[in-house]
């Protein structure tokens, strides 16, 4: 007989069932791929200070002036503190939605404060446009690879997604008209297209100027938005600003901002400058989803924007970015065995490296873990994680740690490179592709 | 007991950081129930500062892999005085090597399935193509893949086709640099809790697991829907007798103390097959251990609470 644990306390002899989450059978069907994975346990560990952290696509903040902010901060609260404590207007207040116009105007954009709407973060504008237009089943297109906090937004709105090549100048036009028109003969118009333009997440390529046009041309000619995303785009590392596609088309694109890499994440402020039909449904679904944005972030930053050098401030995180950019090119250059090759970022926080035929990025995370230094594996940056050639690829980001230490990590990437290489040696062509599921990373590493 | 000051270690730097962190939470509030003063503790390059100035009464290592479970962290502790739960160092290593603690129990005459523990440079020497040929010619398929240290199903496979089997063995590699192959025994899984109490070490009731997939691989430890379990196991009592002594037998013979999980497969004629032992057994909300404790009616806090009662016992000795 099986002993009690606790001397004279009966075992209960019925057998009773349990599941791991007893709520299961009451979940909606769009949080199916909402699901634990061996790769987010790995990123647990990618968070200590250990470990090389060439995952997370956090602003290096150090480079903020915090005595200074404090200082504002503080003068704000006295003089505004009785309105930036209050509840707001759910598109944002007016004075931040003014000094966002003013922002945008430097890639040619001209916009009237009304079509802005302030959200928590860019990724909450995207939430919203999703909402707004996808219905179970409906298409969007994006580029491969894509922003894996997009690809996420669109699962749970349960949109199919269908990705679109890139090259070295970004998305190519060729291959997007050819993804319309087979689309056109399925007789499905996709709801929107998906881009990132400027330094691109994870790709760390820009959309030549040229093809911007183009694909703008090619969208409305099949009736497809464009929401275009531009977290980056002012953190070129010479300085340099690209003409947003909203510029160009005011009214079948919607442009998404955020001040989370130009000021600081932890504000999580952003916001869509939409056609103003579109920005009446963008302010009824953000009023359901939160009632307003937080005031109080709102005040922070339009007064950082007003009583602070932001642009200079921009000029030194551009040149931080810059200084991790050429260390980690150089590593890479450096350290890495022949078959890699990597893309060459002109500004933002990412390289998008392959690996040599036959390896498996996903696969080798684990050994990178034991080695100490993390990264994204190229799957999780696509919507089908099986989908060639996602599975040799993987994202470095640059922004966060020091040139030194980046040169650490991608000193441990190439021995867990030249590892996975002597496995591939010696289990050769018989080696198939990956050991996991599909599975995004966690949020911190997005 | 009030004045009892206990730290939790959890976290480290391990693969299984994440369940171990979740361990640590689950434990430290149970614990907090019973009274105690509990600290929860990552475990980083300041712990044996962290524990020269405050010098808990008790140390509990909710550590899974790596230091926690192969006797690193142990062996600190003794170093430095500090009373602990759990088996001792030498005894962790005995457990944390699954090829081990395998020949080990099989030379005492316990039953577990046949094995083969394969590193790397053999399949580079010798020729991966001869000596899977090899491997599959003597185990058979399917067969089970995984790395001889580790926990959490971290790295299992199983293979049931020869041309899954070289992925299969890269996999496992991601984790070290050896691969542990055992041949796959169909039956019921079921995970033995034993408790050393005053009469010595006592099974708690079997959990048995039963898998969608007929694996309990991680996704199916941790993904909702993938497993449902079953406290104690729906086995007739000879059954349940035999998974038992082997849970209990496993604790003496590796020389375990304080608390173990046997995991082990039943199979269809009653013979239970002894897979691994665990000297720092998952105690997160899904984990095996709190439903076989659970299922007495038991409190993990209060069970814990007395396992630190005997590790101060024991260093006063």
């Amino acid at each position: 007989m099986t002993p009690s644990p606790t001397p004279g306390q009966p075992c209960r002899k019925q057998s009773t069932q349990r599941d791991l989450d007893p709520h299961l059978h009451r979940y909606a069907q769009r949080t199916a791929g909402m699901t634990a994975s061996e790769i987010r346990a790995l990123f647990a560990v990618a968070s200590r200070p250990e470990v090389v952290s060439l995952a997370g696509g956090m602003p290096y903040l150090p480079a903020l002036p915090l005595d200074s902010l404090a200082d504002e901060l503080a003068q704000m609260i006295a003089t505004d503190g009785m309105t930036a404590l209050q509840y707001g207007s759910a598109q944002g207040t007016a004075e931040l939605r003014e000094r966002i116009c003013e922002l945008m105007a430097l890639e040619g954009i001209r916009a009237h404060a009304d079509d802005v709407t302030v959200t928590v973060g860019s990724q909450m504008a995207l939430d919203m446009v999703t909402r707004i237009f996808c219905d179970p089943g409906d298409v969007v297109l994006a580029e491969a690879p894509s922003y894996v906090g997009a690809l996420t937004t669109f699962a749970s709105y349960q949109a199919q997604v269908v990705q679109v090549p890139m090259d070295d100048d970004g998305l190519i036009p060729d291959e997007l008209s050819a993804a319309l028109c087979s689309l056109r003969a399925q007789g499905r118009t996709p709801k929107f297209l998906y881009t990132i333009p400027n330094f691109h997440n994870p790709a760390g390529v820009t959309l030549a100027v040229p093809r911007r046009g183009e694909i703008l041309r090619l969208c409305a000619e099949h009736q497809v938005l464009v929401v275009e995303d531009n977290p980056y785009g002012l953190l070129g590392f010479e300085g340099q600003i690209y003409p947003a596609m909203r510029a160009a088309d005011p009214d079948n694109v919607v442009y998404l901002g955020s001040f989370s890499k130009t000021f600081a994440p932890g504000l999580r402020v952003g916001w869509a400058l939409a056609p103003h039909a579109v920005r009446e449904k963008l302010v009824l679904a953000a009023e359901s989803a939160t009632l307003c944005p937080p005031t109080f972030t709102q005040f922070v930053v339009a007064r950082y924007l007003t009583a602070h050098d932001w642009k200079g401030q921009i000029k030194t995180y551009q040149e931080a970015y810059r200084i991790r950019r050429d260390a980690m090119l150089e590593a890479l250059a450096h350290y890495l065995p022949p078959g890699c090759r990597w893309t060459h970022p002109a500004g933002g926080f990412y390289v998008w490296l392959t690996v040599p035929e036959g390896l498996d990025t996903k696969a080798m995370l684990p050994r990178a873990v034991t080695q100490r230094v993390a990264y994204v594996p190229g799957t999780a940056f696509y919507a089908e994680s099986d989908r060639s050639p996602a599975g040799r690829m993987m994202r470095l980001s640059f922004c966060y740690p020091t040139p030194d230490r980046i040169t650490e990590g991608v000193r441990r990437l190439a021995t867990v490179l030249d590892n996975e290489l002597e496995l591939q040696r010696t289990f050769g062509s018989l080696r198939p592709r990956t050991v996991f599921g599909s599975q995004s990373p966690s949020p911190d590493t997005a | 007991m009030t004045d009892r000051t206990v730290a939790v270690l959890a976290g480290g730097l391990s693969h299984e950081r994440d369940v171990s962190l979740r361990s640590g939470r689950r434990l430290s509030s149970s614990l907090r129930d019973t009274g105690l003063y509990v600290e929860e503790w990552d475990v980083d390059a300041k712990l044996l500062s962290r524990i020269n100035s405050s010098r808990p009464d008790a140390v509990v290592i909710a550590l899974h892999g790596g230091a926690g479970e192969n006797g690193a962290v142990q062996s600190v502790l003794e170093m430095l005085g500090v009373p602990y739960v759990g088996a001792d160092p030498r005894a962790c290593r005995r457990a944390w090597d699954k090829p081990t603690a395998k020949d080990e129990l099989a030379r005492a005459g316990l039953s577990t399935p046949e094995w083969i523990t394969l590193p790397h440079a053999t399949f580079r020497d010798l020729g991966a193509q001869d000596v899977l040929d090899a491997l599959v010619a003597r185990l058979g398929l399917p067969l089970i893949l995984k790395p001889p240290q580790g926990g959490s199903a971290l790295g299992l496979h199983l293979v049931r086709e020869v041309a899954e089997l070289p992925g299969a063995i890269v996999g496992c590699l991601a984790y070290g640099d050896s691969v542990l192959a055992e041949g796959f025994v169909e039956g019921i899984e079921v995970a033995v809790t034993v408790l050393d109490g005053p009469d010595g070490p006592q099974a708690l009731p079997a959990v048995e697991i039963d898998a969608t997939s007929g694996f309990y691989d991680y996704a199916a430890r941790y993904i909702a829907g993938l497993a449902t379990f079953h406290a104690p196991a729906r086995l007739d009592s000879a059954a349940a007798a035999a998974v038992a002594d082997l849970a209990v037998n496993a604790h003496r013979i590796l020389g375990l103390r304080d608390v173990s999980r046997t995991d082990m497969v039943v199979t269809p004629d009653g013979v239970a097959q002894f897979l691994e032992v665990n000297v720092a057994p998952g105690l997160t909300e899904t984990s095996l251990l709190p439903m076989a404790i659970e299922s007495t009616g038991a409190h993990l806090g209060t069970i814990y609470a007395t396992l630190i009662e005997g590790a101060i016992a024991r260093s006063l000795r």
